[in-house]
């Protein structure tokens, strides 16, 4: 395949990457090899914390996803022109973003060899099934997108009319995958941080800005590494879409805020109050909460005034506060919250364990491993084309 | 017809999607008709419940005969770590099982000494609603919430969605938390959910819950609630009687006299 045998040819720089990524992700499935060895209680899950770390960074890798979503969109249904180069770059992050998300889901099980049980005995009014396939159906649709948009510009030619309807279908998929994810928790009358209808727009709001923020930050870096130029009004175009988003996910989090502590019901207030230290004096996770409010509020300022986000450090500055704070508030205070503090009195807070990080770390490689083979191709294909 | 290469991926790409699609219709097909978990829709014709006499329990504080007999007949595993333990009936203070239920001038009795907690196998149970493997499924007969330990694939979703505590993970292997095994029960493997069945070994022979039986003040009531002549629904009828959280709609089927 002509195409894979693009990714190998890279220079020092692009090897050692590469080998530091493949470094982590060994790491990585040793770890999980003894957390199926020796059972999930060598890390710090437990009773009151069945889900920790894991799920929570497939929460937020599903919001990856979405990175697709504000590049594609207005590429394909509105042309911008200034997309042009970008939107499969997205589409590229996006896809393995929901790679990772199902790999969280993976690792998080006791018994993984059993997945199959999923498919062999489906209950379909189980999330997880709906999960499952949503997941799996996107990877494989924004595959093909991607497979056959590289051959079209391989081509110089305009991709078939098939492939752009399937775009069009990425669209509506993109947001079910992340309604489905919500959907996953906000049904359980057993949770009331997570009872709530708010969940999967929230959900997207957030996904959509740590999205932009995310391929804003990848752009940036790829032009500091001279291997893309983006051009300033796609970065400047991508900064509004940002702003915009943050604003309704900091609106939507408020909004749920007033909900909570005007309405005041002791089983709702009680898990906001853990997060933010207000019921406990020891709960770790509040300085992470508070930290991830100020980066938003920072994140916000600076995106919503436009001579600040103009400025390349400042709106690096920006993104880096804007998907930190969304990765602390979703790819763990979300799952906090949702457990503690526990129904039976007092237990130790949750802190992931090293093996846990371990785990994500090698997990965070393997999305980044991916994505620096796919742009390398992309690259690789448009240099061909140019000369 | 020639068929280029590109052609053939761009169709075998298409096949695989068509597949998957086709495999989700039948998928939910099978549920609509026959699947053993969509026998939710009908309620049971039989609904096996569980009275307590906390009058009766408080005058032994601190028995816990009725979780040893359980632990014993079911190769519940021991762990030392309290945040691993697998629990299938235990203890815990009145206030924090019923924490809707404190006005701050109850007496002691009502606040601070145990009580025996278990699974309240629900008439909507939504442990069973979220497994994505039916592994753990409402019995049709009986009403009793069933566990298959060789289908669970060890999400923990249905820990997520129990609001009662009532189902645990096995940490570690649980064989090595047992001090004795039964061998009339199966023991469980590292990476799996259990939780109580109401003996539905011993329900099959005829004999009560082995807590049932094991209980010296003979606080624990057994039977079918929808038989107005069991001995369950006329204790229920005389005394008034408290559930877990029957304010989420999940129809706990465990009741407690005061």
């Amino acid at each position: 395949m002509s195409l894979i045998e693009k990714t190998l040819a890279g220079g020092r720089r692009y090897w050692l990457w590469l080998g530091f990524l493949a470094v982590l992700m060994v790491m990585a499935l040793l770890g999980w090899v003894q957390e199926q060895q020796v059972g999930l209680g060598i890390t710090d899950l437990s009773r009151n914390m069945p889900w920790g770390l894991y799920i929570g960074q497939f929460i937020f890798c599903v919001g990856v996803g979405d990175a697709a979503l504000v590049v594609m969109l207005p590429y394909y249904l509105h042309h911008w022109r200034a997309y042009a180069k970008v939107a499969l770059l997205g589409q590229i992050l996006g896809t393995v973003g929901v790679i990772l998300a199902m790999l969280f889901i993976f690792v998080s099980m006791g018994k993984p060899v059993r997945l199959i049980n999923v498919l062999l005995y489906p209950h379909p009014r189980s999330l997880i099934f709906w999960d499952m396939l949503t997941l799996s159906g996107y990877v494989i649709l924004t595959a093909i997108i991607i497979f056959r948009l590289l051959i079209a510009e391989q081509e110089h030619s305009a991709p078939p009319l098939w492939t752009q309807r399937l775009v069009l279908l990425s669209f509506p998929w993109a947001v079910g995958i992340h309604t489905v994810t919500a959907f996953l928790l906000c049904g359980l009358v057993a949770r009331p941080y997570w009872f709530t209808a708010l969940l999967a727009p929230r959900f997207l709001a957030s996904a959509l800005t740590a999205g932009s923020a995310m391929l804003v930050l990848i752009l940036l870096l790829l032009k500091r590494l001279e291997l893309f130029d983006a051009e300033e009004d796609a970065l400047r175009r991508l900064a509004t879409t940002a702003a915009y988003c943050l604003v309704v996910h900091v609106f939507f989090t408020l909004v749920e805020f007033f909900n909570v502590f005007y309405g005041g019901v002791p089983q709702e207030v009680e898990h906001v109050d853990y997060l933010y230290g207000g019921l406990t004096a020891t709960s770790p996770v509040a300085p992470w909460m508070w930290l991830s409010a100020v980066l938003a509020l920072v994140a916000l300022l600076v995106l919503l005034v436009p001579a600040l986000r103009q400025r390349t450090p400042l709106l690096l500055a920006a993104c880096t506060s804007a998907v930190i704070s969304i990765w602390i508030e979703k790819g763990f205070g979300m799952l906090v919250g949702g457990f503690e503090p526990s129904p039976f009195g007092a237990t130790p807070p949750y802190v992931p364990d090293f093996s846990e990080w371990k785990v994500a770390a090698g997990i965070w490689a393997l999305g980044a491993f991916l994505v620096t083979l796919m742009y390398k191709i992309v690259f690789s294909v448009r240099k061909e084309a140019e000369s | 017809m020639k068929i280029t290469r590109k052609e053939f991926l761009e169709l075998s790409g298409l096949s695989v999607l068509a597949a998957g699609a086709l495999h989700a219709v039948h998928a939910v097909k099978a549920e609509e008709t026959s699947h053993p978990a969509g026998a939710q829709a009908d309620p049971p014709k039989k609904q096996m419940a569980l009275a307590i006499d906390l009058r009766k329990c408080r005058q032994r504080l601190g028995c816990n005969l009725c979780s040893a007999a359980c632990n014993a007949a079911h190769n519940v595993p021991q762990f030392s770590d309290p945040r691993h333990q697998v629990k299938w009936i235990w203890s815990e203070p009145f206030a924090e099982v019923f924490p809707l239920d404190q006005n701050g001038y109850t007496r002691r009795n009502y606040t601070g000494s145990p009580l025996p907690i278990l699974c309240n196998h629900c008439d909507h149970p939504p442990c069973v609603e979220v497994c994505p493997t039916g592994a753990t499924w409402k019995r049709a007969e009986d009403g009793v919430v069933m566990m298959d330990w060789h289908r669970c694939i060890g999400c923990k979703y249905c820990i997520t969605a129990c609001p009662y505590d009532a189902r645990s993970f096995n940490f570690s292997d649980p064989r090595t938390a047992l001090q004795q095994v039964n061998p009339d029960f199966p023991t469980r493997t590292l990476g799996v959910v259990e939780k109580c069945d109401f003996c539905a070994e011993r329900l099959a022979k005829g004999e009560p819950p082995a807590c049932v039986e094991a209980c010296p003040e003979k606080a624990i009531v057994f039977g079918d609630v929808h038989d107005a002549s069991s001995e369950i629904s006329k204790a229920l009828e005389e005394s008034y009687s408290l559930r877990r959280k029957p304010e989420l709609g999940t129809g706990p089927n465990v009741f407690y006299f005061l």
